[in-house]
């Protein structure tokens, strides 16, 4: 029994929890469409690529887990949230295109044929964009005390402006078949699939495991924790809080532009107004499905990757069931409701005295009807 | 006695309160739209007939900043509002295009759909204390899948009774230019614009001479020192957000009269259009402070920009956007710079 | 003689574990200004509260004017309702709003639906003149001092047909000539027959404005006095009290610095404008330095300057003989540590576990790149967790569910943890039982006698005698004298810092 309880009151039980009851109805789904669960559980290896399910809520996951990632930091050190990673995504996966074609995207019908600078250049300039876009919104935070909402704001409305002017408004295609690796599978010059798993779930592994460790190794997780929770103690015992928060940001827009290389990947070009599109505040719900509160403070990093597999978890159960896309906000919208309503402390002592409300009304029409 | 000493501490108080940032707004606006007259002078930027282009394509933007505007006052935020224009939209179009609903019958069912989806979120940010950001985010979601939910195609308005209301002009007798062939062009507005000025005159006379309006600014000032003087904080927080659930389908009813459509991707981006609009109006997002006229100068800066960029003809789209966040941040640095101003004089 | 407009007899409120008041009785007469006095924790803003509504109470009661009928009021609304208003240290009011604003509002003026604005400038306008301020009510309140403020709250509550003010530290953040107004204004609403409670850790003021005082110490009344039969040496006595201890002595006779000797820290003519004045203040490897005064006379200001938590505008700071710059980080790297008096605020990281908690000031000073690995975190704080006997269900508990005596045992093992040269405590013992107190006082004079320098702030004199070799005294926010060797005495202590002109008796 107390260990029952132990495992209930564990930070990740409800994440866990909502996750499996996601799962739990993809199979339920599953089984009243095909007759039973086999085909939810199925991979296959088709082409030297894994296939399934499974395999492609990881996928279609990734870029969602590498955005809560960095979310979850900057919640945690600034109470606020950044609304900005969307157009961030976009900006950087621009800058990148147009850095890889430099000079000749236009020549070519807004099409890359072949690298001017070497990949490798596209990406760090890439990462390096979204890192400075970051430091922005840091500087807007932590030096000039703007709310993040607000601070974030800037770029949410100027970066995918931005974008559109690098990409001159059009779709910029790449057509180099390294470009789309990323976003899919590592191939050899035939077109074989090298790696069985989807590269994207190697990078958003690869960025979960780099910060985890970090955090671990180091004692940021905990001076980023401290500012959070008591920016005058953290002061006190010598903390720079200003630069945390400002690294913090700096940090999670690198990792939008990562999560943006991906969507760019994934697609072979960017479309500056649809990539990354809404994708904030999906990461915004990661981190609260997570359990972790938007009030800032303590935090787990399990606790959003959790998260943000359970929405794209919900999100292909919902496919299946022939929501369409433009539908699927509306039963996130349920979730994110029922979830919070459930977390709120206020929730009991509002049902207790609504409870003493029917119970004084019962009692008085009892009253009323007995003896007359 | 205490009397202001000095005659300058007057002028500095004035200078650093709200209604400086305001008057900053409309001075900037000035200044763009007097540049643009003299830039612009072939493609008559100044005639009366440019300056109601800008009105007659924001109807439903001048209410619905006016709302958010009163929400932030209140110390909260309601990021739900594009997507419910969205949801109007669809209903105006849907109901009265596939079901033959009536035009009148269907806006006052619009405006009662949005007091009922105010109240919840009210009631939710009031009574339960759940951050406002993520209620809206919820109705956000909510309000764009019902939209889809209700029809995914795109309908567009061709009711009589709408469409009456949508093209009715009101002409005015002066200020118009000649045009290339040698027609005069009379200015005009249409009349979802002077119901969104009636609206939003209503807006601003709630908030200033209404016991409500002035509990919405104490609450934003200090949520605690208002319960003490006796405000009932969550009554005035569950009314601010139906209000403006309100406002929202008013504005979702204005945006539908100038758009005459419906369609899953509609006012997208709305939501941070009005809260842009009300902080380079003068608010903040902190509470307390805002005004509701200065909004309506917030959209006017914006649209003027996005005009501007249109006039130019070789500029990307994007440039507008641009822009926009340029001026943000310069509002925004403004305000943060005055409060630490008022920070280094306490 | 008229009717009291309050009486409170024998009220008793506990809190969890502790009695905050044990049988108080307070009496206010109309047309008087009733000083309310005690150090922290005696239980005078629980009274007030009591009073006011904002706490229930278990025992006791409550009559007003000539009544027999006990009242209670459930809120300070509810109070405000029978007359009684609150005007706080912090200001209750919208800083957003118009002074004639706030005066209204919950309560504006209107015809038809609509607010009568020009009604209300124009009430505003002659409630300000009543009081004598003839200030802008258009102007936000935000522009105005914090006096002009309180000014507006009084206004407020007097217009509201207060017959009881209660003034909660309403001169704290006041300069010299706004108190004056106040006391203006003070005067003239005794004159016309309110009667006021008023609070304050200023002696000057209490003989200054007050007719009657009422003392309390550790929640029971000391006693009840006319302003004319208390000379300011007796009052101190009757705040701090001869507390009965049966503690042994646990003074060591520390080794008296001699003028080779470089002192730990050394601060030359440090201070802050509208702070504390500038002050010297050397203190010496091995001694237990004291800093005693009442609360607000700039005990915690000296301390903060020191250790760098709040920046000095004059002056020079050295450690150990070398001058150093100014912020925490500076300061924990030279090897100084300090204890705030704010626990919650200041203290405490509320969900990290103790053992994060007590390795955060050492982590931080090794740097956030050189983790201190697990095994030693737990070692130390183990081993500080037994040394301070630290009572907690585990090392990961989080610090917000242990009680507020092991918070401050955390707080003080983080900072052993780095082994400083130069450790501040600031009311280390406030709030915590008695046999945890000892045990701070004992720790302060072993760590002295192993090398260690301390500051030592308490309001408890006693506490300071037994473990301090020097003293030094505040006293409106100046450094007024110290005392060492054989002028350490209760009596001698309370003498400086009850101080000033009402030094007769």
């Amino acid at each position: 029994m107390t260990r029952l309880r132990a495992l209930t009151r564990h930070r990740l039980f409800f994440p866990l929890v909502c996750l499996l009851l996601v799962l739990l109805l993809n199979v339920v789904v599953t089984v009243a469409t095909t007759g039973s669960p086999g085909p939810f559980f199925q991979i296959s290896l088709t082409n030297g690529a894994l296939n399934g399910p499974l395999v492609t809520i990881l996928n279609r996951s990734s870029e969602l887990v590498i955005l809560a990632v960095g979310m979850t930091i900057v919640v945690s050190c600034s109470a606020g949230t950044d609304i900005s990673v969307g157009a961030v995504m976009a900006l950087s996966g621009a800058v990148s295109i147009w850095l890889l074609g430099f000079g000749e995207l236009k020549d070519n019908g807004y099409h890359v044929e072949s690298y001017v600078v070497p990949y490798a250049v596209g990406l760090l300039a890439a990462v390096a964009v979204g890192a400075l876009c970051g430091a922005w919104n840091g500087f807007l935070v932590s030096k000039l005390k703007i709310q993040p909402m607000v601070a974030t704001l800037v770029l949410y409305t100027g970066g995918r402006g931005i974008a559109k002017v690098v990409a001159d408004g059009q779709i910029d295609k790449v057509d180099v078949a390294s470009y789309k690796w990323l976003g899919n599978f590592i191939q050899d010059a035939d077109g074989h699939n090298l790696m069985p798993i989807p590269t994207a779930i190697f990078i958003a592994a690869a960025v979960v495991a780099v910060t985890a460790v970090v955090l671990r190794r180091t004692a940021l997780g905990m001076n980023i924790q401290a500012v959070g929770i008591n920016n005058k103690a953290s002061r006190l015992v010598g903390l720079r809080s200003n630069r945390i928060v400002l690294v913090a940001y700096i940090f999670c827009g690198a990792c939008a532009a990562i999560a943006g290389i991906i969507a760019t990947s994934r697609i072979g070009g960017i479309d500056a107004n649809n990539c990354g599109k809404m994708l904030e505040l999906d990461a915004i719900l990661a981190v609260a499905l997570g359990g972790n509160s938007l009030a800032g403070g303590k935090f787990s990093l399990s606790g959003s990757v959790i998260g943000a597999v359970t929405i794209q978890a919900l999100t292909t159960v919902l496919y299946s069931i022939n929501v369409s896309a433009d539908q699927l906000p509306l039963f996130k919208a349920i979730a994110v409701i029922v979830i919070v309503v459930l977390q709120s402390p206020d929730l009991k002592p509002l049902l207790q005295r609504a409870g003493g409300v029917f119970r004084r009304l019962a009692l008085s029409a009892k009253r009323a009807g007995g003896p007359a | 006695m205490m009397r202001a000493s000095k005659p300058w501490q007057g002028l500095k108080a004035n200078f650093y309160g709200n209604n400086f940032l305001v008057l900053i707004t409309v001075v900037l606006f000035i200044a763009i739209y007097v540049a643009g007259v003299f830039i612009y002078r072939d493609k008559n930027f100044g005639s009366l007939n440019s300056f109601f282009d800008m009105l007659n394509s924001n109807p439903g933007l001048i209410i619905i900043a006016a709302g958010m505007t009163m929400v932030l006052i209140s110390g909260g935020i309601d990021i739900s509002v594009g997507s419910q224009v969205a949801m109007y939209c669809m209903m105006f179009a849907y109901f009265m295009e596939n079901r033959q609903a009536n035009a009148y019958a269907m806006i006052l069912i619009v405006l009662v759909t949005g007091v009922v989806f105010g109240l919840v979120q009210g009631a939710l940010v009031a009574y339960l204390n759940i951050q406002p950001f993520i209620v809206t985010l919820a109705g956000m979601f909510f309000a764009r899948g019902m939209t889809a939910m209700i029809s995914p195609q795109t309908i567009d308005i061709t009711n009589a009774d709408f469409m009456a209301l949508a093209l009715r002009r009101i002409q005015v007798p002066f200020g118009g230019y000649v045009n290339a062939a040698g027609v005069y062009q009379t200015p005009f507005v249409y009349l979802s614009v002077v119901l969104a000025l009636v609206g939003l005159l209503a807006v601003y006379a709630v908030m200033t001479w209404t016991r409500f309006g002035r509990n919405v600014y104490a609450v934003g000032g200090g949520e605690q020192s208002a319960r003490l003087m006796g405000v009932d904080t969550k009554r005035t927080k569950l009314a601010v957000y139906t209000f403006n659930g309100f406002l929202t389908a008013f504005g979702g009813f204005l945006f539908c009269l100038f758009s005459t459509g419906g369609a899953v991707e509609k006012a997208q981006g709305f939501e941070m259009q009005a809260i842009a609009s009300a902080v380079i109006g003068g608010a903040l997002l902190t509470g307390g402070v805002g005004n509701v006229i200065g909004s309506f100068f917030g959209v006017l800066v914006q649209t003027t920009i996005v005009k501007f960029i249109n006039f130019n003809g070789t500029l990307a789209n994007g440039w507008s956007n641009i822009v926009l966040a340029v001026i943000m941040s310069f509002f925004i640095i403004l305000q943060s710079v005055f409060a630490y101003v008022r920070r280094r004089r306490e | 003689m008229p009717d009291p407009l309050i009486r409170m007899r024998g009220i008793t409120k506990r809190f969890p574990g502790v009695i905050a008041l044990d049988g108080v009785d307070f009496t206010l007469q109309p047309g008087e200004v009733h000083a309310l006095m005690g150090e922290n924790g005696a239980g005078k803003s629980t009274l007030v509260k009591v009073l006011t509504g904002a706490e229930a109470f278990e025992e006791g009661k409550i009559f007003l004017g000539g009544s027999d009928t006990p009242i209670v009021n459930h809120s300070p609304q509810e109070a405000q309702t029978r007359g009684i208003s609150t005007v706080y240290q912090e200001v209750n009011l919208c800083p957003n709003l118009s002074v004639a604003e706030n005066l209204f509002v919950g309560r504006q003026p209107r015809r038809l639906a609509f607010v009568r604005w020009g009604e209300i400038r124009r009430r505003a306008r002659s409630i300000m003149a009543d009081i004598g301020v003839g200030i802008d009510v258009e102007k936000p309140l935000e522009s105005y001092s914090i006096a002009v403020q309180q000014m507006v709250a009084i206004g407020r509550a007097i217009d509201m047909a207060a017959q009881v003010l209660i003034l909660d530290e309403p001169t704290s953040s006041l300069n010299e000539s706004e108190v004056r107004t106040l006391f203006e204004l003070v005067r003239r609403l005794k004159g016309q027959g309110l009667g006021i409670v008023f609070i304050t850790h200023f002696l000057e003021q209490v003989y200054e404005v007050c007719d009657r005082i009422t003392v309390l110490r550790n929640g029971r009344l000391a006693g009840e006095y006319a302003i004319e039969t208390l000379p300011r040496k007796d009052l101190v006595a009757a705040m701090l009290g001869r507390a009965f201890d049966d503690l042994a002595e646990i003074r060591v006779a520390g080794a008296a610095p001699t003028a080779t000797t470089v002192p730990t820290v050394s601060a030359r003519g440090l201070g802050v404008h509208g702070g504390v004045k500038p002050f010297d203040l050397n203190i010496y490897p091995g001694e237990v330095y004291g800093l005693a005064g009442l609360l607000g006379s700039g005990r915690t200001e000296v301390a903060r300057a020191v250790y760098g938590a709040d920046s000095h505008d004059t002056g020079t700071l050295a450690v150990k003989g070398k001058p150093i710059a100014c912020s925490p980080r500076d300061s924990l790297k030279a090897g100084l540590a300090f204890c705030p008096e704010s626990r919650k605020d200041e203290g405490c990281v509320a969900e990290l576990t103790v053992r994060e908690n007590i390795v955060l000031a050492e982590q931080t000073k090794r740097g956030a790149f050189r983790l201190i690995p697990r095994d030693e975190q737990e070692a130390i704080a183990g081993k500080y967790a037994d040394l301070l006997q630290i009572k907690t269900a585990s090392l990961e508990t989080p610090i917000k569910q242990l009680s507020g005596g092991n918070q401050q045992k955390v707080i003080l093992a983080r900072w052993l943890a780095t082994q400083p040269d130069f450790l501040i405590l600031d009311e280390p013992t406030r709030g915590i039982d008695i046999g945890t107190k000892t045990e701070i006082q004992k720790l302060c004079v072993q760590l002295a006698a192993a090398g260690m320098s301390v500051l030592f702030i308490s309001s408890e004199i006693d506490e300071m005698l037994r473990t301090c070799g020097r003293i030094g005294v505040m006293r409106d926010l100046a450094k007024v004298g110290e005392l060492s060797g054989d002028e350490l005495s209760s009596s001698a202590v309370m003498a400086q810092i009850a101080g000033g002109r009402h030094d007769e008796a």
